[in-house]
């Protein structure tokens, strides 16, 4: 076979390995198990968080103590940049999967810049409350919100950290198909934060 | 034999003594270093039980090393009511995480899940080298609790609030020792869950070629499904972790209600509940029951057929009964609080789905009797701790059904009949689960025999030992005696059950003693027993196919293909009276 250097691959040419699949065996038994873990990582977060939720609305109809959390508008905004970073992280995820590498490269770099975008956001936030006098210990209603936001950022950092590191495979070429799967897991994780940060932002507008 | 199937192996053997023995990734390592966590850790937790027992009848006991140890807590060489209850603290929470959910699915899960479903290795080696690092982690935080200024927390296994939230005030133990306590747990739930993901993912995607799910042996469903329970509840548990550890360091008010006055101070919280805490506690704290039984239900059912060399009855049954018993356990958790105030309703609500899990339970009993009715049963080792298992098992259980009940759990629930309870059916049962583990799997695991003889008086003075220890907890239990107390000098009716608390922890000084027949066996055996042969109990399962013990990638390369279920005994026609799983001879007559 005729080698195929990486910037051929660059240009939109056929990768020499087949195109899909873990190592050549698609749908193997690793790549399966790679899928399964992650969705089974998910539920034990899903756990996590539905437990603190639970906590949340038993403490919130305990007594007369809850006052009600004006959310910072700033959370708008970084709910519309995680939304665009979970599109570009797709977007790349297909671009990958019809073999156009460079836009890959692009598009996933993209979605990991408005993740770590995201979390400054979040900083941001928590400045915010913190600036108004609303700190962990201020009310039940601050506490749940610090812990949740918190909770979820340091999740998302964990996937932020997956985003990094297939963003530098990717440009040091180093993504071959044995990796596939990684990307895969990571933009599922990453899409499940995305979401998981939606159910946060309505639980707090409805409930908080 | 079988066709085997050529496969690249998943990482070739390691050099190093670092990488083959401490951080290693192979599943067979990782699981001994669980196992030997988990025995140093209910040696442990022995002692402190033994240390409370003679506490209980001597009470004013000057014992000089007692200081030296605990130069506060036993200041003049007496124990005080506190160190007593760290010593209760640490014994329930050593013997609940460290031991009884760390050996049976931990240890004996990763070692032999792999090798029974023919796969090279767990699905995820580096993150199964990280949990059990998180453990030992978990475990040295928790014992550094004892060498704290203040010692131990005192707030038992269950840690109830406020007496867990409120910190240094509540007691010596309350301040760092509390706070060391949480931050173990929080570290345990993290490997706990990261070690369920690898199961579920092992057993769902790295099944042999044939090993359908209904072929599988009865330990990896019970594996699976207990790491089913494992990721549902050590999420919870962490979940109520973080929330108490922010009520303690924080000043948030999650459990601390308003109003609350500790030796004369008023804290500053408000609108807490600590009922929130039981709730969220026994979310996980129930299934965590089964977590801690059901590895031993499967390894029972399959010890029962392979000496009884009959097919397991009602295979099919089981798997429904393990099924339904984990399913349940998520629905009971209230039965732990009916003496917390909640809503008659509500509790018999809680009573019936209690009772509800008797029948899968029974239909677990009644199919091991069915295995044993009318075999010529092999009386080796681990066949007596099965037998003993099932034996503890019912002993158990038929109290439990006694507690399931409000009105009667209203008056026993803090007396010794729920200490004797818990003991005979999560302690005892799935200890001797783990002794029949040991003494079948141990040729396996270090491809010499254990010496039988001392097998067998270890189990015999073992078994009379634990049911002269438990059993009469339930009598003085009745009887209004109260549990958690430090010693019963004060209470004038108390004195006439003196004497049976005498013979309860005679009994228990004995059964410890017995333990290091146990120990010796297991070091000597390692060193001194006889060469194990591939298979010594003519059994079916997959790890007696591979050599004793098995090479760093199982199966040589060559992943098995498997042809029939796990319990094919006293096959009609056959040369032998058993079929290997991985035989295709004969495969007309298989289960599935």
């Amino acid at each position: 076979m005729a080698r195929v250097s990486p910037s051929d691959v660059l240009r939109g040419a056929p990768p020499a390995t087949p195109d899909y699949g873990d190592g050549g065996r698609r749908g193997g038994p690793a790549r399966r198990a790679g899928i399964t873990g992650i969705v089974v990582a998910c539920a034990a977060i899903v756990m996590l968080f539905a437990a603190l939720t639970s906590a949340m609305i038993v403490r919130r109809g305990l007594g007369g103590d809850w006052q009600t959390l004006t959310l910072p508008g700033i959370l708008w905004v970084n709910t519309g940049v995680l939304l665009a970073s979970s599109f570009a992280v797709e977007r790349a995820r297909r671009a990958l999967r019809q073999g156009r590498r460079e836009a890959f490269n692009h598009l996933w770099l993209a979605g990991t810049v408005l993740g770590f975008l995201f979390l400054a956001g979040q900083y941001a936030a928590w400045r915010q409350l913190v600036a108004a006098g609303v700190y962990l210990a201020t009310n039940p209603s601050s506490s749940f919100f610090y812990l949740f936001t918190v909770a979820h950022a340091l999740h998302l950092a964990g996937g932020l950290l997956a985003l990094v590191f297939i963003t530098i495979w990717a440009w040091r070429l180093r993504l071959g198909p044995g990796r596939r799967t990684a990307v895969d897991v990571s933009a599922f994780y990453w899409h499940f934060m995305d979401g998981l940060w939606i159910y946060l932002l309505l639980l707090f507008r409805f409930w908080g | 034999m079988s066709s085997p199937v050529v496969h690249h192996a998943v990482h070739a053997a390691p050099k190093g003594f670092l990488r083959k023995y401490i951080f290693s990734t192979d599943h067979k390592v990782i699981g001994k270093q669980y196992y030997l966590l988990a025995l140093f850790s209910v040696f442990v937790g022995m002692l402190l039980s033994v240390l409370m027992r003679f506490h209980m009848i001597y009470p004013d006991a000057k014992v000089s090393w007692f200081e030296k140890l605990w130069p506060t807590g036993a200041a003049g060489g007496i124990m005080t009511p506190e160190l007593y209850l760290s010593l209760m603290t640490m014994h329930g929470t050593i013997m609940v995480f460290f031991v009884l959910t760390t050996a049976p699915q931990s240890g004996f899960g990763n070692y032999f899940l792999p090798l029974q479903i023919g796969a090279e290795d767990m699905a995820f080696p580096v993150i199964n080298m990280l949990s059990f690092w998180t453990t030992f982690a978990a475990l040295v935080v928790l014992l550094a609790a004892f060498f704290v200024p203040g010692g131990a927390p005192l707030s038992g296994w269950t840690a109830y609030p406020p007496l867990s939230a409120v910190g240094e005030i509540a007691g010596p133990g309350q301040g760092t020792g509390q706070t060391l306590w949480i931050l173990s747990i929080a570290l345990f739930c993290g490997a706990s869950l990261m070690g369920a993901i690898n199961f579920i993912a092992t057993t769902i995607d790295l099944r042999a070629k044939g090993m359908t799910l209904m072929r599988m042996p009865l330990t990896c469903w019970a594996w699976f499904v207990t790491a089913i329970l494992s990721l549902l509840g050590f999420a919870v548990l962490l979940a109520a972790g973080i929330l108490l550890l922010l009520d303690r360091v924080a000043g948030t008010s999650f459990f601390l209600p308003a109003g609350l006055v500790v030796n004369d101070q008023i804290l500053n919280h408000k609108g807490g509940s600590p009922l929130l805490w039981q709730h969220l506690f026994w979310f996980f704290g129930h299934p965590e029951v089964y977590i801690a039984i059901l590895p031993g239900m499967g390894l029972t059912s399959t010890v029962l057929s392979v000496f009884a060399r009959k097919p397991i009855f009602g295979y099919r049954a089981m798997v429904y009964a393990i099924l339904a018993i984990g399913f349940l356990g998520f629905l009971v958790w209230g039965h732990h609080m009916f003496v917390s105030g909640m809503n008659p309703y509500t509790g018999i609500a809680f009573s019936v789905l209690t009772m509800t899990i008797g029948v899968p339970s029974a239909i677990k009993t009644f199919n091991w009797i069915g295995t044993l009715w009318g075999s010529r049963i092999r009386f080796t080792t681990p066949m007596l701790f099965a037998l003993g298992f099932v034996s503890l098992f019912v002993t158990g259980g038929i109290s439990g059904i006694f507690l399931g009940q409000p009105a009667l759990d209203l008056y026993l629930h803090d007396t010794y009949f729920v200490v004797g309870h818990f003991h005979m059916i999560m302690g005892v049962a799935a200890i001797f689960g783990i002794f029949a583990g040991t003494y079948y799997w141990f040729p396996k695991m270090y491809g010499r025999m254990m010496n039988e003889t001392l097998g067998k008086i270890h189990f015999y003075l073992t078994f009379i030992g634990v049911y002269a220890i438990f059993t009469p907890m339930h009598f003085v239990g009745v009887a209004g005696n109260p549990r958690r107390y430090a010693d019963f000098k004060e209470f004038e009716f108390l004195g006439q059950l003196m004497p049976v608390h005498t013979f309860m922890t005679h009994a228990a000084f004995f059964t410890a003693a017995v333990q290091l027949i146990f120990l010796f066996n297991f070091f000597w055996s390692m060193k001194k027993g006889a060469r194990a042969p591939v298979n010594p109990w003519e059994a079916t399962t997959l790890e007696w196919t591979v050599p004793s013990p098995p090479p760093h990638d199982n199966f040589g390369g060559r992943l098995p293909e498997v042809y029939r279920g796990a319990y094919e005994y006293s096959v009609p026609g056959a040369d032998k009276d058993y079929l290997m799983q991985n035989e295709p001879v004969g495969a007309a007559k298989t289960q599935e």
